[in-house]
């Protein structure tokens, strides 16, 4: 590894890059509940307030739309605020000022202000947790015109996309897989590799393409791992755009195995999955050898905890998904 | 317990100047005020009323989308509006016409947006920092009270002058203060201790539901729960509406943390030109407010004090002719270019925008192409 190389914990890396953000313009600022000598409930912001003091990281009262709703304000000053959301599921006491207002502030104003403002919110299962817990709400938003939305996967995506998404002038839904957060990996602190909204193919393969963000891509990659021992070629395409959405590399990749299958931690139903797949059969036709599949979780709430392996969708799941595809 | 509150006036419904305790207390702020400030205040209600009758006219005509009429709430939005100085920023609900006038908002930039030409109309930043209309009730308390955290992050309040020190006042109805939103904006306001003032023009109808089913307490003692010091102002007075801002803006932009004024007022017209009050309200009751006409006050102690028959001739004939260019304007609006639709959507190049414009401008251009 070289010296511009090193080993960290996603949550780790996130740290580094909103550090690296808050250095380099004094107008970032962290602030959501718990973030400051907590250092947040998963440690993400862990001794930013201390560095940086108590105008740049701080504590808010426990209101989420209270968080958003004084972030936009704060973005009309000219501040960049980055607000954390403590968890999937308490988004939604945000939503109406996220959709309603940081959506629409830019078309409203017909350009004349910009909404730099970032929502970092932890997403997804895995971790057996109670409810609200464990939630992947990102569809609500990529369905609304105005935002941006991400989800990185790596611990490399994670220094990256936080630092291009707190430089972005459009608010921006970062969607973090907490299930991942201890997972270490390479980060390379000298050059980013991909643009914000780019897709990445995260695995080579050749018979059939499976799709997804986040959490997702280690499942897809041990269901790729699986397969090539039984002799099935999958290439896994890490989205990590959800709005928009990079085809090129999807369109490519499908246009070499013909068969597509997307997967996510979310109900199917009006879902990313679904939008995906609609947009492959329409550009992508004659390449397709097989219907897009999809691999969700069920259209039912998050279940008690005890019963998230049967909900979430696994390896196998994604397998038997790959098996079908393969039959056509 | 409404009737038994302290409430601020200065001018009785007859204009006469009031005295005792309370009034002497705001005296000073309206003795400091030259005669051609106090004829701009007439002026600025006049001016708006007639602006407000024109708009309204205007969507009978099926010139406008919507009006939501600012009658009866003159005074309350005149004398804050004045209580402010050049560098403070304003965030109005969406009857404000009369605060955005004085900001110095075109009124036709208000008429475009209730014509549907604009989901905006301005540039705040052109207009006295007059913000963009709010439509979602109580939205626009948080966005106030971010940006004045902002003012306080970057030391812009609170070094002791007031030629540049700056605030932010917040406007909001009776009916918003039921939303989280106003509660939240409250506490955020409380706990960083903004410099920034709220104010409710409690008109006692949200539409079509009366202010008692809103609180069973005054609004204005909400604010006290939240520890935001707060007083209770006669909306119709505008030299007690002007005076109480006046007081509180000095201190909150000073440093003295938040600060909440009830101004008790009434909506003469519809909530919106969609609304038939006369199904849910008395007409004692409106005549009781109309009674209490904050212009025709306000005339009357100016011509106590000697303003000459003229003034009020000639503001007649200015208003007139602001309504009538107004109108012209207003007729003369194309509509706008669809390129709307897409442009402005993101502050970065976005390319789902890209391709739907693209899409759109073929479409369009190929029901030309062969005809």
């Amino acid at each position: 590894m070289s010296a511009a190389m090193e080993e960290l914990p996603l949550a780790k890396a996130l740290t580094a890059g909103l550090r690296k953000a808050l250095g380099d313009d004094r107008k970032v600022l962290l602030m959501g509940e718990d973030i400051g000598p907590l250092g947040g409930v998963f440690r993400v912001t862990e001794g930013l307030q201390a560095e940086f003091g108590t105008n740049r990281v701080f504590d808010t009262p426990l209101a989420e739309s209270g968080i958003v709703g004084t972030a936009i304000g704060l973005a009309l000053r000219g501040y960049r605020p980055v607000c954390e959301i403590q968890f999937d599921g308490f988004i939604f006491p945000a939503f109406d000022q996220i959709t309603t207002q940081l959506a629409k502030m830019t078309s409203r104003h017909e350009g004349q202000v910009h909404m730099p403002v970032v929502i970092r919110v932890p997403y997804g299962g895995h971790i057996g947790a109670v409810e609200h817990h464990q939630e992947s709400p990102e569809a609500y938003f990529a369905h609304t015109p105005g935002l941006r939305v991400v989800s990185p996967s790596t611990a490399n995506d994670a220094y990256w996309m936080i630092q291009e998404a707190i430089a972005s002038n459009d608010p921006v839904l970062f969607f973090e897989p907490k299930s991942r957060y201890w997972n270490k990996g390479p980060v390379n602190r000298v050059a980013s590799e991909v643009p914000l909204h780019a897709s990445r193919i995260a695995r080579v393969g050749s018979h059939v393409t499976v799709v997804g963000h986040g959490a997702m891509v280690t499942v897809l990659l041990q269901a790729a791992e699986l397969a090539e021992a039984e002799g099935t070629s999958v290439e896994v395409v890490d989205l990590r755009s959800l709005s928009p959405i990079d085809y090129a590399p999807i369109l490519e990749s499908v246009q070499k195995t013909g068969r597509l299958i997307v997967a996510s931690e979310a109900p199917g139903f009006a879902s990313l999955t679904s939008e995906i797949a609609a947009t492959v059969a329409e550009r992508a036709f004659y390449s397709l050898e097989a219907p897009v599949l999809r691999v969700n979780a069920f259209d039912t709430p998050f279940p008690p905890a005890k019963l998230e392996s049967t909900y979430l969708p696994d390896a196998d799941r994604v397998l038997e998904a790959v098996d079908r595809a393969l039959a056509y | 317990m409404a009737e038994t509150s302290p409430t601020v006036q200065l001018l009785s419904p007859e204009g006469v100047l009031q005295t005792g305790a309370t009034a002497e207390q705001y005296l000073p702020y309206i003795e400091a005020l030259s005669d051609d400030q106090l004829r701009q205040f007439h002026r600025d209600m006049v001016i708006t009323r007639r602006f407000d009758l024109e708009a309204t006219n205007l969507q009978r005509q099926g010139q406008l989308a919507l009006w939501p009429p600012s009658q009866g709430q003159e005074a309350a939005q005149v004398g804050s509006a004045h209580a402010m100085r050049p560098q403070d920023h304003v965030f109005p609900s969406y009857r404000e016409h009369a605060v955005g006038l004085v900001r110095g908002v075109d009124a036709v930039d208000i008429v475009r947006l209730m014509r549907g030409v604009t989901n905006g109309g301005w540039n705040p930043a052109e207009c006295g920092n007059f913000h963009l209309y709010t439509l979602v009730l109580g939205s626009q308390s948080l966005h106030s009270t971010g940006y004045a955290m902002g003012i306080a992050f970057d030391g812009a309040s609170a070094t002791g002058n007031p030629e540049t020190d700056e605030a932010v006042v917040v406007y909001f109805g009776d009916g918003a203060t039921s939303q989280g939103d106003v509660s939240e904006a409250l506490v955020y306001a409380a706990s960083f201790q903004t410099p920034q003032l709220f104010f409710l023009q409690n008109n006692h109808w949200a539409i079509s539901v009366p202010v008692s089913v809103q609180s069973r307490t005054p609004l204005y003692l909400r604010a006290e729960g939240f520890g935001v010091p707060s007083t209770r102002v006669d909306g119709n007075d505008v030299l007690a509406s002007y005076a109480v801002s006046r007081k509180y803006l000095d201190e909150t932009r000073a440093g003295g943390g938040p600060r909440f004024i009830e101004a008790m007022t009434y909506r003469i017209g519809a909530h919106t030109t969609s609304d038939d009050p006369t199904k849910y309200r008395q007409n004692e009751e409106l005549n009781s407010w109309i009674a209490r006409d904050p212009i025709a006050r306000f005339e009357a102690w100016l011509r106590s004090r000697g303003e000459s028959d003229s003034f009020f001739v000639e503001l007649a004939a200015e208003a007139e002719d602001f309504a009538a260019d107004v109108r012209k304007r207003t007729v003369e609006l194309g509509p706008p270019s669809a390129d709307l639709i897409f442009d402005n959507v993101y502050s970065e190049p976005h390319p789902v925008m890209d391709v739907q414009k693209q899409w759109l401008g073929d479409y369009e251009a190929s029901f030309g192409a062969g005809v």
